[in-house]
């Protein structure tokens, strides 16, 4: 199986998309709406041009500014699955399928699951079906290289876990390069072995996703993952060098050595939420009224002053949290991450 | 033979400037819808300019022996000039409604331009381009300004239906009564036709659904 090495600039309206990029097996590419995530997989698909730079696929060369060469999408060895999938509208499933395939396409149908669909359209299907056959279909030319651009991004919360989980599995069994993108971090941890955040057309952290979250390189990268982000001033003493002065008035203590203005990380799971005063002095302590609480499958989030915590579903039920209800929050100084502010925005 | 004409020049020029972003599109797009505006008169004049025994092409044609203006050639071309645009325009809106991903799913599945256009642009665009192709039939069979200037109305020769209406005014009116009704069906045989192919897509995807559903 052959790498995908890409590396190259391309101006979008509104900035310079420039990024070195190695595919080994699954990578993600993570980052807010409008960083030029789309733009890299229609650059390495062809069908968009860089300005300069080098994508290659083993010794195969698709695009080589130096030696002006650009290959044609067409010419390309790419499968890419659209985000909004993009079946032909005016086609029956099987006749989607065998667009670019060269052998029958019942092998894939059979595949995939969805022989029972070959002849509906494909404005008769699910969201989940529809990412089968765009799968299918993108998969039946047996490309080298596999785009997917947002594949859960179209469908609804309730299938998507199961999406997700069957996605997963595809990929893993896939011997060639995959390169995903997607806003959503943990898509792309569940599904990605090695994650890359993009912003504004400039990778900003690579790693895998347990990387990322143990050492996010800034603030952006920290709260992309998921962190609590408290913006506070250090007021370091002989006696307590990890004091940090919050905006709002609050002292919490990290662990590290910390100067100026910082901006301290803290993960939802590292926060316990209890109703009565936590014991321990190397605690920190938030006392504040319950602002929200979201349920997120079996667990749930909660979120008072300005930090969230992840619990269980069961521990929600057992305290019997309710919005509005004064509650401590505590996180340990060694949970707290020190990051720098992100450049830009 | 003016429609076959505009169909097989008017639809890979509306494709291209649909899909193209190239220097001087707005002029082509201008360009095209120039005759829309134009007096048939003066369009007819224009093209006697351009195409005439003594015009700028005209005398090039006529070196090599090609005779356009006053015969049947004149109507066509009279005919296309006038009807095209409604076409060409009808066109451009279709190509560029077809959404551009599925141009591009097409190419990464290793479909090069050509196939492209005629297994996915051509068939998404289809109603659209039956509905300009019926609107510019019928506006060239009634053409009569330009066909007139350009190509007169010698009987059984240049001579059109419009033509022959206005000639048989004068000499007999049963017989301009009875062409000018002969129009009428004509032309709403067209608007029907148009009418019906509208219907027929989408017909022909419930039948689709029922299918699916059944097995």
């Amino acid at each position: 199986m052959a790498d995908l090495a890409a590396q190259f600039t391309l101006p979008l309206r509104s900035f310079d998309l420039e990024l070195a990029l190695q595919v080994e097996g699954t990578v993600a590419l993570v980052g807010p709406s409008g960083a030029g995530k789309s733009s890299v997989l229609h650059a390495i698909a062809g069908l968009a041009r860089p300005a300069s730079g080098r994508i290659a696929v083993g010794y195969e060369v698709w695009f080589d500014s130096a030696r002006r060469i650009f290959l044609q999408p067409d010419e390309r060895s790419v499968g890419l699955v659209f985000q909004e999938y993009a079946l032909f509208p005016h086609m029956s499933v099987r006749a989607n399928i065998a667009y670019g395939s060269r052998t029958s396409p019942d092998e894939q149908l059979e595949r995939f699951g969805i022989a029972h669909l070959a002849g509906a359209r494909p404005g008769e299907l699910s969201g989940g079906e529809r990412q089968r056959v765009a799968l299918a279909r993108a998969l039946a030319r047996k490309p080298r290289v596999l785009l997917l651009d947002e594949p859960l991004s179209a469908l609804d919360t309730h299938t998507k876990t199961t999406i997700r989980a069957e996605l997963h599995e595809l990929l893993a069994g896939l011997e060639m390069p995959v390169l995903l993108v997607t806003h959503d971090f943990e898509d792309a941890a569940a599904l990605a072995g090695h994650v890359s955040v993009i912003v504004d057309g400039r990778l900003r952290q690579s790693g895998t996703p347990g990387e990322l979250v143990a050492a996010p390189a800034d603030a952006f990268v920290a709260s992309f993952t998921g962190a609590n982000l408290l913006h506070g001033r250090a007021e370091p003493s002989a006696d307590d060098p990890g004091r940090v002065r919050l905006d709002d008035g609050s002292t919490v203590r990290t662990a590290e050595p910390a100067h100026g203005e910082v901006v301290l990380a803290v993960y939802p799971w590292d926060v316990t939420v209890a109703v009565t005063p936590p014991d321990g002095s190397a605690q920190n302590v938030v006392h504040a009224p319950i602002r929200s609480i979201t349920a997120l499958g079996n667990r749930a989030r909660v979120t008072m002053g300005p930090v969230s915590a992840e619990i269980t579903s069961e521990s929600l039920d057992r305290l019997g949290l309710t919005t509005g209800q004064v509650v401590f929050a505590s996180f340990k100084a060694t949970a707290t991450r020190l990051v720098s502010e992100s450049p830009g925005p | 033979m003016a429609q076959l004409l505009v169909l097989l020049l008017g639809t890979p020029t509306a494709y291209l400037v649909a899909t193209r972003r190239f220097v001087g599109r707005s002029l082509v797009v201008t360009l095209v819808e120039v005759p829309l505006v134009l007096p048939p008169a003066v369009a007819g004049s224009g093209l006697l300019v351009a195409f005439g025994r003594i015009g700028v092409l005209g005398s090039t044609f006529g070196a090599l022996g090609i005779d356009i203006a006053f015969n049947q050639a004149a109507v066509v071309l009279a005919v296309a000039f006038v009807a095209g645009p409604l076409y060409v325009r009808q066109a451009i809106a279709s190509f560029e409604a077809v959404d551009p991903s599925l141009v591009a799913a097409s190419r990464t599945l290793g479909a090069g331009p050509v196939r492209t256009f005629f297994r996915v642009a051509l068939p998404l665009a289809g109603g659209g381009l039956a509905a300009g192709g019926a609107l510019s039939l019928a506006r060239g069979l009634g053409e009569f300004g330009a066909t007139i200037m350009f190509a007169g109305s010698l009987q059984g020769v240049t001579q059109t239906l419009p033509l022959a209406i206005y000639a048989e005014f004068d000499r007999d009116f049963d017989v301009a009564v009875t062409i000018s009704a002969l129009f009428v069906i004509i032309t709403a045989a067209i608007l029907l036709s148009l009418k019906l192919t509208s219907l027929w897509p989408t017909s022909q995807r419930s039948s689709r659904f029922l299918f699916a559903r059944s097995t």
